[in-house]
């Protein structure tokens, strides 16, 4: 997959050639852009403003938790798409708690309000300036983040946790 | 003991009267969440016609109908939603669990899946498949029938005998935990680099 190499003198101006890097995943050929978390709403913004990527196709999350080699938590992933030359960016920051909060990309894209919402949902990471950041799977009442790799698999009873009704009771 | 009995007239006991209106007259509610309920809608359709057995008059309002099938598995958010029109069904009702999942959780056997829907409401009929034939699901309301008629009465009571035995069976003593204390965070490797 190729992404048009003005992008990244683009953004070696503006950020300089030390604050990011670039690498190309062996498998899918996707570009990648990683950048610092706390200046991940810059790199949007700039992405989307100077570079053309206006289309902001997905924002998932990744948990490295017993993943072999990792050094961060977590793997916070926008991928962002050039609807005029359909050039497909992703760009990556890593996340470890205790802080686990980035600036919401809504100022941006109003669609991103569903995907953060799932983000927060799965896996705890809260979006600063979120107009609504509720859980959007789970039920509001649900205790933990499902697609954490330390929660359980088969729950911690929620599924069990509901009164049976007998025949009487219909 | 001879009657004699004039034409069109017969005799009967009034539950195997009851039952037997009941039992050709099922009007099934259907709870179709997954695949299963492709086929539900096939038992329906004109190839394999549920409407032989009585049974075709699908009502999507619980108000008006007396047999769920429940098509598919049953997520512990959608439970709540299960078990209220579950109750919003008037008696006397029954309830098919179509599949794998409806009747076990299939293989889902995950957080969110509830692990068979008997474990929270009655259930009267249980099809195996993932998901069932058409075939399979007209069997059970064709056996359903037979159950109606052995065992219905006008006023319901074996409807109580069923909950007796219902209560007894040892999936009551499920863990209704909602919160365990997590473990210990493990260690993460810092050698190398993503």
């Amino acid at each position: 997959m190729q992404v048009a190499p003005q992008v990244f003198e683009k953004l070696a101006s503006r950020f300089g050639a030390q604050d990011w890097s670039k690498s190309e995943s062996p498998k899918s050929g996707n570009i990648r852009v990683i950048v610092p978390a706390a200046k991940v709403f810059d790199y949007l913004k700039f992405l989307k403003e100077e570079c053309g990527f206006d289309f902001l196709a997905d924002i998932t999350a990744i948990d490295y938790l017993y993943y072999r080699g990792a050094r961060d938590r977590f793997g916070l992933v926008y991928t962002l798409v050039n609807l005029a030359n359909n050039d497909r960016l992703v760009v990556k920051c890593f996340l470890n708690e205790p802080d686990l909060t980035v600036p919401s990309a809504w100022p941006l894209w109003k669609g991103s309000n569903w995907m953060e919402r799932e983000v927060f949902d799965m896996f705890g990471i809260r979006f600063d300036g979120h107009p609504d950041l509720r859980r959007i799977l789970c039920p509001q009442e649900f205790v933990g983040n499902p697609l954490r790799k330390d929660y359980p698999l088969r729950g911690r009873g929620e599924r069990h946790n509901f009164q049976r009704l007998e025949r009487q009771q219909g | 003991m001879e009657l004699e009995l004039p034409e069109n007239v017969f005799l009967s006991q009034i539950d195997k009267l009851a039952s037997w209106v009941r039992k050709n007259s099922l009007w099934p509610m259907p709870f179709a969440t997954a695949c299963c309920g492709i086929e539900l809608m096939a038992t329906g359709a004109s190839k394999h016609d549920i409407a032989r057995f009585g049974a075709e008059v699908f009502r999507f309002t619980p108000r008006q109908c007396d047999l769920m099938i429940v098509a598919g598995r049953v997520t512990m958010k959608m439970l709540p939603v299960l078990q209220r029109i579950w109750q919003q069904m008037p008696e006397p009702k029954w309830c098919i669990s179509m599949g794998a999942c409806a009747s076990t959780g299939g293989v889902f056997d995950t957080y969110s899946v509830v692990q068979g829907i008997d474990r929270f409401i009655p259930v009267d009929m249980y099809v195996p498949g993932c998901p069932p034939r058409p075939e399979q699901l007209i069997q059970a309301v064709m056996d359903l029938q037979i159950k109606i008629q052995k065992e219905g009465t006008l006023f319901g009571s074996e409807f109580e005998k069923k909950a007796r035995q219902e209560s007894k069976r040892a999936l009551l003593q499920l863990e209704t935990v909602t919160q365990t204390p997590r473990p210990a965070a493990l260690p993460i490797v810092t050698n190398t680099t993503v």
